[in-house]
């Protein structure tokens, strides 16, 4: 309990002093996983519209599979992305192992299925309602995602955002590939890890409340800019 | 619209990535990286050499593994057998040895097996087997965890059973571990005397020689990976064995001990 209190204390002497060491990891973290977010989003968004729209042999499974991947273990996919991206591994002469690089196609391999499954979700119960009006308007297939995507915009920002939040506190896959190197790959989460390697849960904590408070910063941010749940709109 | 504002202001964030000074990459061992020399050292290597030295903190085992894949540039760690391993199999051009620290037995400050009372590291051990008191083991072939071993080698006990807890991580993760258990753990001064969370726990036994700690440092062969920096690393070994690091290898201090014993032999 006293460590909680302290951790609270240190945290808020930390963000008070704006501490450059906290800037620079909080900065990396925001950076990392933000990018990784834009992504997977451009990726994962159209993919589950496009699933929810077409009828195909493989849909079922398709699906099944998308909800599979949702539970990657980040551990398992951050130990592929070491091996493919090793100098001894077949990308290895791209030198990305152990830069921020790596640790956002880590981050876009786990969150991808997570932003195309929510989507599908959303968009499928969209398309029910919106099917008998752009089958009747003769409407192409690239237009019927493009106004699914759209009118679907708030459901598709959760999804993002249930994306993000996964990220943004991962730290299995991120420590493989991104090895916490200090000022080069150390984020918020390697940086717990170390702190609690070294016995300080005060500083530990310290950095898990400003990682919680950042989370939550950039949702309400979202949705403040995005102008949804606003008292004159339902 | 709204939207893109949102993008406007979070791709300000994106000017923040720093260019300038050459990087080398180095796998350096958890019981290194735990003493907190490396913050003394790292800015004067930057200040005299314009290096910036890139730490991979992992096991000894890791660090080898990432030498041999040529994830790295050099490797410091202290497991003098897989050391000469690793150069024999041409991953490194050669070994140089730097310094040296020692590891100590830690246990309940209560000390039920009596480990205080031993004449060396090996009796310490037999001790605390007998009395079949819990002892934490990195189990994650680190060269803590090598050097352990021996130790439990040269007592003729193969270590097994309830009591013997291998918990296969770092040294800091191993010392909570021990801490939250009161047990027994075989650790490096350096990880001790800045491990904060030292709850029951004590220093019982130290001083053997069997117990030194020798560091070495393996530039990777530039012939097996073009990749490396080997002038880099080259520059990076001349200053290690400098009279400007030997200052600052033997001044390091915790809580007024001194860590660090450097022997570096001109070549």
């Amino acid at each position: 309990m006293n460590d909680i209190v302290e951790g609270l204390w240190q945290a808020a002497r930390l963000v008070v002093t704006l501490d450059p060491g906290l800037a620079e990891i909080t900065l990396r973290s925001l950076q990392v996983t933000v990018t990784a977010t834009v992504i997977a989003s451009a990726i994962g968004l159209p993919m589950g519209a496009w699933i929810a729209v077409n009828r195909f042999r493989l849909r079922r499974f398709a699906i099944a599979i998308l909800n599979a991947l949702m539970g990657l273990p980040p551990v398992v996919v951050g130990l592929i992305v070491y091996v493919l991206l090793s100098r001894s591994g077949p990308l290895g002469v791209l030198g990305l192992l152990f830069t921020p690089t790596a640790m956002i196609i880590a981050q876009v391999i786990i969150i991808t299925p997570i932003i195309a499954s929510i989507s599908h979700q959303a968009i499928r119960e969209l398309w029910a309602d919106y099917h008998d009006l752009l089958i009747s308007l003769h409407a192409t297939r690239a237009q019927r995602i493009k106004t699914l995507l759209w009118d679907g915009r708030r459901a598709l920002m959760t999804a993002s955002l249930a994306g993000f939040g996964r990220a943004i506190g991962e730290v299995g896959a991120i420590m493989i590939v991104g090895g916490n190197i200090d000022h080069a790959t150390r984020v918020l989460t390697t940086a717990i890890a170390l702190e609690t390697g070294k016995g300080d849960f005060g500083l530990a904590l310290a950095l898990g409340f400003v990682l919680i408070a950042l989370a939550i910063a950039v949702n309400l941010a979202l949705h403040m800019l995005s102008g949804t749940e606003r008292g004159s709109r339902w | 619209m709204m939207f893109k504002t949102a993008f406007a202001a979070l791709s300000a964030l994106w000017l923040a990535t720093a260019a300038g000074a050459e990087e080398l990459k180095m796998a350096v061992t958890t019981s290194f990286a735990n003493s907190g020399l490396a913050e003394v050292l790292l800015p004067e290597i930057q200040k005299d050499t314009g290096i910036e030295v890139q730490l991979l903190v992992v096991g000894t085992g890791q660090a080898l593994k990432l030498g041999e894949a040529g994830d790295v540039d050099a490797v410091l760690v202290h497991a003098k057998a897989a050391e000469e391993a690793f150069v024999e199999a041409g991953n490194a051009t050669h070994r140089r040895e730097i310094m040296y620290n020692d590891f100590v037995v830690v246990g309940p400050a209560g000390d039920p097996a009596g480990a205080k009372a031993a004449g060396s590291a090996s009796e310490a051990f037999a001790l605390i087997e007998e009395a079949q008191a819990p002892f934490v083991s990195r189990g994650d072939d680190s060269g803590t965890h090598k050097a352990e071993l021996k130790i439990w080698a040269s007592a003729g006990i193969e270590p097994a059973g309830d009591w013997y807890k291998a918990v296969g991580q770092g040294m800091g993760a191993a010392l909570n571990t021990a801490a939250g258990m009161d047990a027994y753990i075989f650790a490096d001064r350096a990880s001790w005397l800045n491990f904060d969370n030292k709850a029951g726990l004590d220093l019982l036994f130290q001083g053997d020689p069997a117990l030194f700690n020798q560091y070495a440092y393996l530039p990777v062969n530039p012939e097996k990976h073009a990749h490396v920096k080997a002038d880099a690393a080259k520059a990076l070994e001349d200053w290690l064995v400098s009279d400007k690091a030997k200052g600052l290898i033997e001044g390091y201090q915790i809580g007024g001990q001194k860590l660090f014993h450097f022997n570096a032999e001109a070549m």
